[in-house]
């Protein structure tokens, strides 16, 4: 498999699908979409199959002098493939979603996802500091059409505010990122990460590159675009937008900020915590008033990005382990939540919550996975959102205990919002005739929940196979933080184990004492 | 002396060339456009050659007024460049009012260009400047019988004659207290002290070369002039005399007044900023496309001032490279535009009249996306690279405020350009019916591929550009 440039050919295949999409017409541009995101999901799949866990940090590493002053590099860690995989896993189910939904300019449509599809997957691929900013900023073309011309009645509204406010967060970090290369004097993201900037300047780097991170994620206060955004985006918009595109700010403090600039995330790790506190908590009570269900889920992402950073600012191995996992059951579990969401929509066309009810008596099946995907969310064991929310809040514990237990609030705030809205759309009385009227799923729609489910249950019950690939990655990071690392408030140590009083047998007060206790 | 002669073939071959083509008009008559056509684009192909036949030749002519180097070689390619595209896009405008002028006024334009573009001296700079300026007055009024067009010129001309005062004001003061015209002189005078004299020559002199590059506040002519004269020769004022005003800012500013860089850094730092937020700003409210891309042009004349401001080698490739891909991007715009008429045969310029171009003409409002993304500097489309460029030279110079406050203005640009893509794609179709057909192919030619160049193409030729900027930065340190 070395030396074959398989990344190249994962970003090349969805670009020659979207340049297809464009002149085949309408009909056919759904299947040459379906095909090309499928293919490049069979090629994460012989990526994934070929990782060498424990091997080199970065593996399929590629390098074409191309541009001059920066290259075409290109290779993964575990992290970057995990949520390559994310991406691929999630866009074949996108383009099915929006099979029927979407009846104007498919062609251009399908297009706009495959170019988002590369745009995406490069991001997590780009080894070079001036390629990766290129992907991330590419990102803001497509989904600006993406919201503004297949999205809701306040769509350009939307566009507009998606647009120009990740673009006012990005170019502050390509400021910093012209400051790096000039006193690194390179752009090759694997000597950076080891690159010791001078404390001070790291400061202001690291403010420079949160501006901009911050806005992606979103954290609070600057997540106002999010709830906008999602509304008026179509369902697959809408899925795309909360599976991946919120995951870039995250991979961004992991793969940027935190191992770039230790010294200043340990000294500004305040500002991370407190705005996570502030989001888990103001975030999931807004939650709590939504009347459209979108909105809903959309400020519950904000909820479950801020305990991603506070989980990632722990600076320890179960924090970030915790956080990554997180990132990815959130990447699933909100694209199928904003799936089960338009799967009504597009029966009823209304987001209003007061409109449903009583969706268990005549759409069981669609209930069942709603019913999975909500308590996903809430992160019940078993589901792969319980796995990522103890590991992080075990890591936010030891570096801060109220941080914990603030965080600890938004998973109970969590389950009050999930859980009313599910009562309110799925349970109570049936009694609006034209929501009597709507079919439960279809084939279709089959083919997309199972999936999903499939994931959210596995990486739940065996997160091992996700957290493998990652784990050294991690380890790395966590070394590279260590010197900057603050004292937690939590005083973890092994107890004293006291003797038994023997009684019955002495074999077994010996072995007690000798015990791992 | 005859020496001389054989370096500066380009401005001899137009010279020549422009006045058979003023001939050739006027005896076969303003009918045979295709005639006198040919023979002004023959005559820009020559110079070109001619140009390209001297690169690599470094030295001065005629008792060092004139300098033949690679920086002026690499401005007149484009300017030859963006003079060619205007002269082959015009007939099918004027639409039978086309006549032997039009070329021929472009052509000694063009001279006048690459006159300022090479001038090592304060008289040949001002003879080049107005060289281009009288022929460009005339260009702005060029369809005599539409009162948009007459106004535009006399604007034009009454402003730039004030600037020219200006200038040459500025040129005397300069003249007076350093007692010479030569660019080389007068470094070696503004290295010592400098006296209140030279300051306001300094001033006076910058600001009659800021109204030529539009920088704010010399820019009221602009969205006037650009949206008055007839479409083919706002193509070229927004092209050809933009690269060559701005190299002749740059040898002024680094050749002249290199040593006294805390005299002009500041200025050129304000007009940077000033143009950069105006142009944003104004450009919001504006409903002609015209006038917008006028806006536009401001706004990233704004730009390439700040990687002037820096002052380094690195600052002038930038400089240099932003050019370059910027007369490409605006001459694409501006062909689009030229092609946007509606059922009867009548430009359109009203933004509003634009709205669900995409569903008529989708590769057209594809290729208007492309260069409107472009000149908001959005990655990953070319538009992109010399705004990082000029960027990483401020920020190298230790200009980082200005670098951060140039590029969070930049996102006041980017909300106009989004919102003409916005009328485009997003909203409903409007009553104006967009015929297909009738493009010239050279104009299709041309924004087909300055729209695929500027997409992702353009990355490729980065050490292609590399090279040749720095060989021609090169020469001015």
């Amino acid at each position: 498999m070395s030396g074959f440039p398989i990344l190249s050919l994962m970003l090349a295949v969805p670009l020659v699908g979207a340049i297809a999409c464009l002149f085949v017409g309408d009909k056919m541009s759904r299947f040459v979409a379906l095909g090309a995101t499928l293919a490049t999901f069979v090629l994460g799949c012989i990526l994934w199959a070929n990782f060498d866990i424990g091997g080199a940090q970065w593996q399929f590493t590629e390098r074409a002098d191309l541009f001059g002053r920066f290259q075409w590099a290109l290779g993964i860690d575990g992290m970057a493939l995990m949520l390559i995989m994310l991406s691929v896993f999630l866009m074949p189910l996108c383009i099915l979603a929006s099979w029927d939904a979407i009846k104007q300019r498919v062609g251009l449509y399908m297009a706009m996802f495959l170019i988002m599809e590369v745009v995406m997957i490069g991001v997590f691929m780009a080894q070079d500091l001036l390629l990766f900013y290129i992907f991330f900023e590419a990102g803001l073309i497509p989904m600006y059409f993406i919201i503004g011309i297949w999205g809701g009645a306040n769509r350009k509204y939307a566009a507009f505010k998606f647009f120009l406010y990740t673009l006012l967060g990005s170019v502050l970090m390509l400021i910093a990122m012209i400051a790096m290369i000039a006193e690194a004097g390179t752009t090759d993201i694997p000597t950076l990460l080891n690159y010791n900037f001078p404390p001070e300047m790291q400061t202001w780097l690291w403010l420079a590159f949160f501006a901009s991170l911050a806005v992606k994620m979103p954290m609070w206060p600057v997540h106002t675009w999010l709830p906008d955004a999602h509304v008026q985006a179509p369902t697959a918009g809408s899925m795309i937008l909360a599976g991946v595109l919120l995951k870039l700010g995250s991979y961004g403090f992991l793969r940027f900020m935190m191992p770039m600039f230790p010294d200043a995330s340990a000294q500004l790790m305040w500002i991370v915590f407190g705005l996570s506190m502030i989001a888990v908590v103001y975030t999931s009570l807004v939650a709590l008033v939504q009347s459209d269900m979108k909105k809903l889920i959309a400020y519950s992402s904000v909820a479950h990005m801020a305990i991603v950073t506070a989980g990632l600012f722990a600076f320890n191995q179960q924090g970030i382990e915790g956080a990554l996992i997180i990132m990815l059951s959130h990447g699933v579990v909100s694209a199928a939540l904003f799936f089960c969401v338009g799967v009504i929509y597009d029966r009823l066309h209304t987001r209003e919550i007061d409109r449903y009810g009583g969706l268990a008596v005549n759409m069981p099946a669609y209930a069942l996975f709603f019913m999975l995907f909500t308590m996903a969310s809430i992160g019940l064991p078993g589901t792969s959102g319980f796995v990522g929310e103890f590991l992080s809040l075990a890591g936010i514990y030891e570096a801060s205990s109220w941080v914990a237990f603030v965080c600890t609030t938004g998973i109970i705030l969590g389950a009050a919002y999930m859980l009313y809205l599910y009562r309110r759309v799925v349970f109570g009385e049936l009694t609006k005739d034209d929501v009597k009227a709507m079919p439960d799923l279809n084939a279709r729609e089959w083919t997309i929940m199972v999936p999903l489910a499939a994931v959210a249950l596995w990486m739940g019950v065996y997160p091992e196979s996700f957290l493998a690939p990652m784990r050294g990655d991690v380890t790395t990071v966590v070394a590279r933080l260590a010197p900057a690392k603050p004292a937690g408030d939590a005083h973890l140590a092994a107890g004293k184990p006291k003797t038994a009083k023997p009684h019955g047998e002495t074999a077994h007060g010996s072995s007690h004492a000798g015990g791992v206790q | 002396m005859t020496a001389d002669l054989a370096l500066v073939w380009p401005e001899l071959i137009l010279t020549i060339g422009g006045l058979i083509t003023l001939m050739l008009g006027t005896f076969a008559g303003d009918r045979q456009v295709g005639l006198y056509q040919l023979s002004s684009l023959l005559t820009l192909a020559a110079a070109a050659a001619a140009v390209v036949a001297l690169f690599g030749i470094e030295t001065t002519v005629f008792s060092g007024t004139l300098s033949v180097d690679s920086f002026g070689g690499f401005a007149k390619l484009l300017i030859y460049a963006a003079s060619f595209v205007c002269i082959v896009i015009a007939p099918r405008f004027f639409n039978g009012g086309m006549r032997a002028e039009y070329p021929t006024l472009i052509l000694f334009a063009a001279l006048g260009m690459g006159i300022m573009a090479s001038s090592r001296d304060l008289m040949t700079l001002y003879v080049g400047l107005e060289l281009n300026s009288l022929a460009a007055y005339v260009l702005a009024s060029f369809m005599r019988t539409d009162e948009r067009s007459s106004e535009a010129g006399l604007k034009y001309f009454v402003l730039g004659a004030l600037a020219s005062g200006m200038l040459l004001y500025g040129i005397s003061l300069l003249y007076g207290f350093t007692g010479t015209t030569d660019f080389a002189g007068i470094a070696k005078v503004l290295g010592g002290e400098l006296n209140i004299g030279l300051i306001f020559g300094i001033v006076f002199v910058l600001a009659g070369l800021g109204f030529k590059i539009s920088a704010v506040p010399f820019h009221m002519w602009t969205p006037d002039v650009y949206e008055g004269a007839p479409t083919p020769v706002t193509t070229f004022f927004a092209t050809a005399p933009k690269v060559a005003a701005m190299a002749l800012l740059t040898r002024v500013v680094i050749d002249a007044m290199g040593p006294a860089v805390g005299a002009w850094q500041q200025i050129v730092i304000f007009l940077s900023l000033a143009s950069i937020i105006l142009g944003a700003v104004g450009a919001i409210g504006q409903k002609n496309i015209k006038r917008l891309l006028a806006y536009s042009s401001i706004n990233n004349v704004g730009f390439m001032l700040v990687g002037l401001a820096a002052g380094t080698q690195q600052g002038v490739e930038g400089v240099l490279t932003y050019l370059l891909v910027y007369m490409l991007t605006t001459l694409g715009a501006f062909l689009v535009v030229i092609q946007l008429r509606d059922a009867n045969g009548n430009q359109v310029e009203s933004i509003p009249a634009l709205a669900g171009l995409s569903q008529r003409r989708p590769g057209l409002a594809a290729a208007m996306a492309v260069f409107l993304f472009s000149l908001a500097g959005i990655p990953p489309l070319f538009g992109f690279w010399p705004k990082y460029l000029v960027f990483e030279a401020a920020v190298n110079a230790n200009l980082v405020p200005l670098a951060v406050a140039g590029i969070v203005a930049s996102v006041i640009g980017a909300f106009y350009y989004i919102a003409i893509i916005k009328t485009m794609y997003f909203d409903d179709k409007s009553d104006t019916e967009f015929p297909k057909g009738g493009g010239a192919i050279v104009e299709d030619a041309v924004i087909t591929a300055s729209a695929l160049w500027l997409s992702v193409i353009g990355y490729l030729f980065i050490p292609v550009l590399a090279v040749l900027s720095a060989s021609a930065a090169a020469v001015l340190f």
